[in-house]
C-alpha cells in the first residue's frame, strides 16, 4: 500500500466514509501496526490544527473589520493622561534644552575666564581699603579724644582706661610681659607700679598665636628697676607643684597661691598648663611662679571654665617669644636674669620682694 | 459607527450567547464595548495604539476560544476579566521587549490570570504561526488546495474544476502530495 493510499484510508476512516466490512478491515489494520495508529492519531491532530488555524485567521479578520469602524485617533487623544506641558516640552526637547544649557554655561565661564573676573586680584584691594578704614576709624578716635582730653583739662583729671590686666618685667630697663588678649584693641597703654606710679607704655612685640605681648615703658620718667629677683624655667614643671602669682585682679595688688593641676591645657593643648587658684580677669598676663620662685608661665584667665579653674601660658613659650623679638627694635640685647634671689624665701618675702616688678596694665580704647 | 454600538455595552450573557451562536452583532459590541479601556491601559503604559490592538484582539481571542470550548465560568464581570488578560499580556510583552519600568499604571479593578491560561493560548499561537510559514513555504496550487480541502471542506469536485483536473484521481493524488509536504514542512520547523 502506498503512502497515498493509506492516508486516503485513513482519511476515510476518519470521516466515517466507510462501509461497514471496510471499517473492521481498517480497524484490525490499525491494532495490529503501530505505525499506522500513529499516523492516524497524527493525520488527525494535524488537520484539527489546519482547520482551527483556518478559524483563527477568520476570526482575527473579522476583529480587523471591527476595528476598523473604530476611530482610534480621537480615543486616544481622549484618554491619554495629559502630563503638564512643561513635561511634555521637556519630553520632546529635552536634548535640545540640554545642549543649550550646556552651550550658555560654557558662554558664561569663558566670558568670565578670559575678562579676569573669576581671579582674585580685588582681594588685596579690599584688604587694603579695610586697613585704610581702620585707620581713618582709629584718627577719629584719637581725635575725639583729644578733644575730651582739651575739654578735661580744667576739670579734676580723671584716669579713664577701659580695662586693666597684669603684667611683670622680664628685664630691668623696663620690658614687660603680658598677655596679646589685654593689649589687642589698645590704642594707648600705660602700666602702673604696686607704689601707684604710672607709666607710659607701648607694644614692642606680640605672639597672638600664644596670647602673649612684650611691652616696653617709654615714660621718661621711668627709671629702672634693679635687678630682677625671679628667674624664668624653660623645662616644664610637675602637677601637683604648689604656685602662687601676683596680680591686680581688681585694680589693687593681690596674691595668690595654688596648685599647678594639668600640665595640659583645654584638650589636651600644650600651650596651657591648667592651675586651681582663685583669680579673675583682672589677674590676666601676671606671672605664675613655682614655690622656688621661677617663673613658669603667665596666667591667662580669659578662659576661666570652672571655679577657680583657669589657665596659664607655659613659660617656654614666653622665652621663645623673647627670642623672637626683632632686633632691630631693641635697643641693646636682652639679658634674662640667671640669679634667683627668692629661693629660700618665705611666701610672704618672696612676694614683698617682687610686687615692684608687677605692674598693672591700664589699656585705652 | 452605529450609535447604538457605541453607547451600549452589552451584557456579559448577551456576550457569552452570542459568541456561541456565532453573532457578528455581538462580538462587535463586545469589541467596541471594551476597546476603550485597554487603549488606555496600554496608551498609558509605553505602548501605542498598535500594541493596544493587537493585545485588545488576544484577549478577545482568549475569551472567545474559551467561551466556544464550553469552559468559559464568568466569576467576575466580563470586563473586569478582559481587563485583567490584557494586562497580563501586555505585562509579559513589555517584559519581552524590556520597556517594562516595574510598576504599571492601572485604570480598572483586576483578578490574578493563572499562568497557563495565558500559556496555553501562546502554545496556540506558537502552532498557528508554524501553519502559518508551513502554508507559504508550500506554494501554490498546494496551499489553495489544503485550504479549499481543510478549511473551507470544498468538495474534490469543486477542486477538481477550480484547478482544471482532468480526473479525481489525479486530483486525489495532487491533494496527498500536497498534505504530505504540508506536514514535513509543519514539523520541520524547531
Amino acid at each position: 500500500m502506498s503512502d497515498n493510499q493509506l492516508l486516503e484510508q485513513i482519511e476515510r476512516y476518519i470521516n466515517g466514509d466507510m462501509s461497514l466490512d471496510e471499517r473492521k478491515k481498517f480497524e484490525l489494520l490499525r491494532k495490529g501496526s503501530d505505525d499506522i495508529e500513529k499516523k492516524v492519531v497524527e493525520h488527525k491532530l494535524f488537520t484539527n490544527l489546519l482547520k482551527q488555524y483556518g478559524q483563527r485567521v477568520e476570526l482575527e479578520s473579522r476583529l480587523d473589520a471591527i476595528h476598523q469602524e473604530i476611530d482610534v485617533h480621537t480615543l486616544k487623544e481622549n484618554l491619554m493622561v495629559h502630563p503638564l506641558w512643561i513635561v511634555q516640552l521637556w519630553r520632546n526637547h529635552h536634548s535640545k534644552i540640554s545642549v543649550a544649557a550646556s552651550v550658555a554655561i560654557f558662554a558664561v565661564l569663558s566670558v568670565l575666564l578670559f575678562t579676569g573676573k573669576l581671579n582674585n586680584a580685588d582681594n588685596s584691594k579690599i584688604v587694603e581699603l579695610k586697613n585704610k578704614v581702620d585707620r581713618l576709624d582709629r584718627s577719629n578716635k584719637n581725635l575725639s579724644r583729644s578733644i575730651n582730653d582739651i575739654k578735661s583739662e580744667k576739670g579734676k583729671f580723671i584716669d579713664k582706661y577701659s580695662a586693666t590686666g597684669t603684667g611683670f618685667a622680664i628685664t630691668s630697663d623696663g620690658l614687660i610681659a603680658t598677655n596679646y588678649h589685654m593689649v589687642q584693641d589698645a590704642n594707648a597703654i600705660s602700666v602702673q607700679n604696686a607704689d601707684g606710679k604710672t607709666y607710659k607704655a607701648e607694644v614692642l612685640y606680640i605672639e597672638p598665636e600664644h596670647d602673649i605681648a612684650i611691652l616696653k615703658i617709654i615714660d621718661k620718667s621711668f627709671e629702672a628697676l634693679g635687678a630682677i629677683p625671679y628667674t624664668f624655667k624653660r623645662a616644664e614643671s610637675n602637677m601637683g607643684e604648689q604656685i602662687s602669682t601676683f596680680g591686680y585682679p581688681d585694680g589693687f595688688p593681690a596674691y595668690n597661691p595654688g596648685y599647678l593641676s594639668s600640665l595640659s591645657g583645654q584638650n589636651g593643648d600644650s600651650l596651657h598648663y591648667k592651675v586651681t587658684i582663685p583669680i579673675n580677669p583682672g589677674n590676666s598676663g601676671g606671672p605664675l611662679w613655682d614655690s622656688k620662685g621661677n617663673v613658669i608661665g603667665i596666667t591667662d584667665s580669659k578662659q576661666a571654665q570652672l571655679e577657680g579653674e583657669h589657665f596659664a601660658i607655659k613659660s617656654k613659650y614666653l622665652l621663645d617669644a623673647i627670642h623672637n623679638i626683632p632686633a632691630d627694635s631693641l635697643d641693646k640685647k636682652i639679658v634674662l636674669n640667671k640669679k634667683n634671689t627668692l629661693t629660700g624665701l618665705t611666701e610672704a618675702q618672696k612676694t614683698a620682694k617682687a610686687k615692684n616688678y608687677v605692674f598693672m596694665v591700664k589699656v585705652y580704647n | 459607527m452605529n450609535k447604538e454600538l457605541k453607547d451600549s455595552a452589552p451584557t456579559d450573557s448577551e456576550v457569552i450567547l452570542g459568541i456561541l451562536n456565532n453573532s457578528e452583532i455581538a462580538l462587535k459590541r463586545l469589541y467596541i464595548a471594551y476597546f476603550p479601556m485597554v487603549l488606555q491601559l496600554i496608551l498609558n503604559n509605553n505602548g501605542d495604539e498598535d500594541d493596544a490592538k493587537d493585545i485588545y484582539q488576544e484577549a478577545i481571542i482568549v475569551l472567545y476560544n474559551k467561551v466556544k470550548a464550553g469552559d468559559f465560568e464568568l466569576s467576575s464581570k466580563l470586563k473586569t476579566y478582559i481587563y485583567s488578560i490584557c494586562r497580563r499580556l501586555w505585562l509579559k510583552r513589555l517584559s519581552q521587549i524590556n520597556r517594562y519600568g516595574g510598576d504599571i499604571r492601572d485604570f480598572e479593578e483586576y483578578l490574578p490570570i493563572p499562568d497557563d491560561e495565558v500559556e496555553e493560548h501562546n502554545d496556540r499561537n506558537i502552532q498557528f504561526g508554524k501553519m502559518e510559514n508551513a502554508l507559504q513555504l508550500l506554494g501554490e496550487p498546494c496551499k489553495t488546495i489544503m485550504e479549499d480541502f481543510y478549511i473551507y471542506n470544498r468538495s474534490m469536485q469543486d477542486i477538481c474544476e477550480r484547478f482544471g483536473y482532468t480526473n479525481a484521481d489525479n486530483a486525489k493524488t495532487q491533494k496527498y502530495k500536497c498534505l504530505q509536504r504540508l506536514k514535513k514542512l509543519f514539523f520541520q520547523q524547531k
